[in-house]
């Protein structure tokens, strides 16, 4: 994708470099600290609070010349706020943009990871809203920071196992409660449960930030990603009982898209790189 | 046939042109000035310099402006410029009782030196509308002699106050450390009175009146007085360091607002009067009000009273004071959320399956024996 045009007046990636700096320091921490919730002197960004500001400013923060950014929200290259902060890079940065999963050296994400698995050197940037796993158990930072000092987690698995009793399962689907390295417990910003597992000893680097809390967490690549679970009850994936419409994938996360106003409903890749790019191989001649 | 989504970018660059139009709203009436909006609505400008934390009433006049007069957007609008700008020093402290004064009320005291000044307020101005406004070119109003203009500093109430020791003192912090600063380094918690009130300074008005009016209600009551409200024009001096002396670089308006509480005493300390602060850009009084009752109420732990009313806590006023972050996370739902959605769509499906199914076990008269 041919860059747009770069605004004048700003430094590269919109960040001055002292921020890039004190960022990059809070995100060497983080990878020394797997799943850890570094505190950040986060900026205040031309783009919204809980859209994206703390993806962005890691992005921003490691980013350079040579780079190829992909931007994706639900899986898809297309919607208008992954639309949005790519426009934002190609403008401030100048970086070649590109939606192939396997040409991007960086890629931000807000809550998917894509289906084509990642490779060294890749960067995966989430975007995070509520970085704390405990927080709907204890609403107060400075109890939850003691908990995850002593690995005080016993709330958390009581709140799983009261799903087992109420439910006969546990009733969580997104925003799935992991255990990084087996050290801290690390809420995986919310992506649906099916890509927990793509977490777990990935080769990419996978980068956390949190604008508005102000907190940068990471997992290494190749670092153990442990979805909580218990024996009897072990940690499963959604699966559907259909395969994509459009390009038959049986192996993806699927949207369910409402065809008409009596409720005919169709099924398709969330990953749109990653449906089209099946679709080019069936039917080359598909421009 | 379904066919994924394309053409944000189009639908963003139609949005950007769609928004300019609405803007500028009917061509046939003149475009508004900088000038008209600093002059004319400066109370507008006022709020979006105090909670944008930026002194430039040039700069949050094209706010309102590019903002269409919403005054959270052109907040934000001045937060994302000011976050570029390089720190070139700091200011020294001002001094607030050297004000020339504007406006200056106590509602503890019938009269103090320096007199109570009434200034230009809207208090007593009984809330008619004002048809003759309506009217173009009435010719400009004038004030009278007697005007503000050449009042003489006047001491604070508080400091006349403080002798007999009814009023706790307000000193530095024992070795006056520099003040953490908030958009530079993330709150931490137990966060301190100059952190908490830098907070408060830039929260948005309305959830300090809603909070400060909660403490007056009940939750958290702190039994104010207005002690003393002060509005003018106060000098900035910075003091190079190669200089080794101040020198003055411009004038500020602010507003200064000390309420005087009640304190009932502690093993530790006499019963006496405790203060809240607060501090704005212009003349926000209301916010100034505001702030100095919600900082009395976060000084709950320090003076050893309960916590238990929401003003109190520390951690939900400062997370959630903020009109930028919040506006930005509340409006973050018009956001796509079609993969959670689709989660929840299949668990709340599996749910009411498991539902429907025991609904029918349990009408079976042999069903009890499996019921675990």
């Amino acid at each position: 994708m041919a860059a747009t045009e770069t605004v004048e007046g700003y430094n590269f990636a919109y960040l001055d470099e002292h921020t890039k700096r004190m960022i990059r320091r809070a995100i060497l921490k983080a990878i020394a600290i797997p799943g850890y919730q570094v505190p950040f002197g986060s900026r205040e960004m031309p783009l919204p609070y809980g859209w994206g500001t703390g993806g962005i400013q890691v992005t921003a923060a490691v980013i350079g010349p040579d780079d190829v950014l992909k931007v994706i929200d639900q899986g898809s290259d297309d919607t208008t706020n992954a639309v949005n902060i790519r426009r934002f890079f190609a403008r401030t940065t100048g970086v070649k943009t590109t939606e192939r999963t396997l040409e991007a050296t960086i890629i931000q994400t807000r809550h998917r990871i894509p289906e084509t698995p990642l490779r060294d050197g890749q960067i995966l940037v989430y975007q995070v809203p509520i970085p704390e796993m405990l927080r709907w158990l204890e609403p107060r930072e400075a109890e939850t920071r003691k908990m995850h000092a002593l690995s005080e987690y016993g709330a958390m698995h009581v709140k799983l196992y009261e799903d087992i009793a109420r439910h006969g399962y546990i009733a969580a689907t997104y925003d799935y409660p992991v255990i990084v390295n087996e050290r801290y417990l690390m809420r995986p910003s919310p992506i649906p449960k099916f890509d927990n597992p793509k977490m777990h000893m990935n080769p990419a680097l996978q980068l956390f930030g949190a604008g508005r809390e102000k907190r940068i967490y990471a997992v290494p690549p190749y670092t153990a990603v442990r979805s909580l679970d218990f024996e009897d009850h072990p940690f499963e994936t959604q699966h559907w009982d259909h395969a994509c419409e459009l390009c038959g994938a049986a192996d993806s996360f699927l949207d369910e898209v409402i065809m008409d106003d009596r409720g005919t409903r169709m099924f398709v890749c969330s990953d749109s790189e990653y449906c089209l790019s099946r679709r080019e191989k069936q039917q080359p001649a598909v421009a | 046939m379904y066919i994924a989504v394309k053409g944000g970018e189009q639908a963003i660059l139609n949005s950007w042109r769609l928004l300019a139009e609405k803007r500028r709203g009917d061509a046939r009436h003149a475009e508004l000035s900088l000038a008209q909006i600093r002059e004319q609505l400066g109370l507008a400008v006022d709020r979006v310099m105090v909670e944008g934390s930026l002194y430039d009433p040039e700069l949050a006049a094209l706010a309102i402006k590019q903002a269409q007069g919403d005054l959270i957007e052109a907040v934000f609008l001045l937060r994302a410029y000011r976050t570029t700008l390089p720190r070139l020093g700091v200011s020294l402290p001002i001094d607030t009782g050297t004000m020339r004064l504007e406006r200056r009320i106590s509602a503890i005291y019938k009269d103090v030196p320096g007199g109570q000044v009434l200034g230009a307020t809207y208090d007593y101005t009984q809330r008619l509308l004002d048809f003759q406004l309506a009217v173009a070119n009435a010719g400009p109003p004038t004030a009278a002699q007697e005007s503000v203009q050449s009042m003489p500093p006047a001491p604070r109430v508080t400091d006349i106050m403080g002798g007999e020791g009814l009023l706790a003192p307000e000193t530095p912090t024992p070795g006056d450390p520099v003040p953490r600063d908030l958009t530079r380094e993330p709150m931490e918690f137990p966060a301190d009175r100059a952190l908490r009130l830098q907070n408060l300074a830039r929260g948005d008005e309305g959830f300090l009146l809603a909070l400060g009016y909660s403490s007056q209600r009940g939750y958290g009551n702190t039994h104010p007085f207005a002690g003393e409200i002060r509005q003018g024009m106060v000098i900035v001096e910075v003091e190079p360091e190669e200089l080794g002396f101040p020198v003055e670089i411009g004038e500020i308006e602010i507003t200064e607002c000390q309420m005087v509480n009640q304190f009932a005493g502690s093993a530790s300390m006499l019963p006496q009067f405790t203060r809240g602060y607060g501090l704005t850009f212009g003349a926000c009084e209301r916010k100034a009000m505001a702030m100095a009752l919600v900082d009395r109420s976060l000084r709950a732990e320090e003076l050893g009273e309960t916590v238990t009313a929401p003003a109190q806590m520390q951690e939900f006023v400062l997370y959630h004071s903020d009109n930028v972050e919040a506006s930005g996370f509340v409006q973050h739902l018009k956001l796509p959320h079609y993969v959670d959605f689709q989660s929840e769509l299949e668990l709340v499906r599996k749910l009411r399956a498991r539902h429907a199914a025991h609904a029918t076990v349990s009408l079976s008269p042999s069903a009890g024996a499996e019921a675990a």
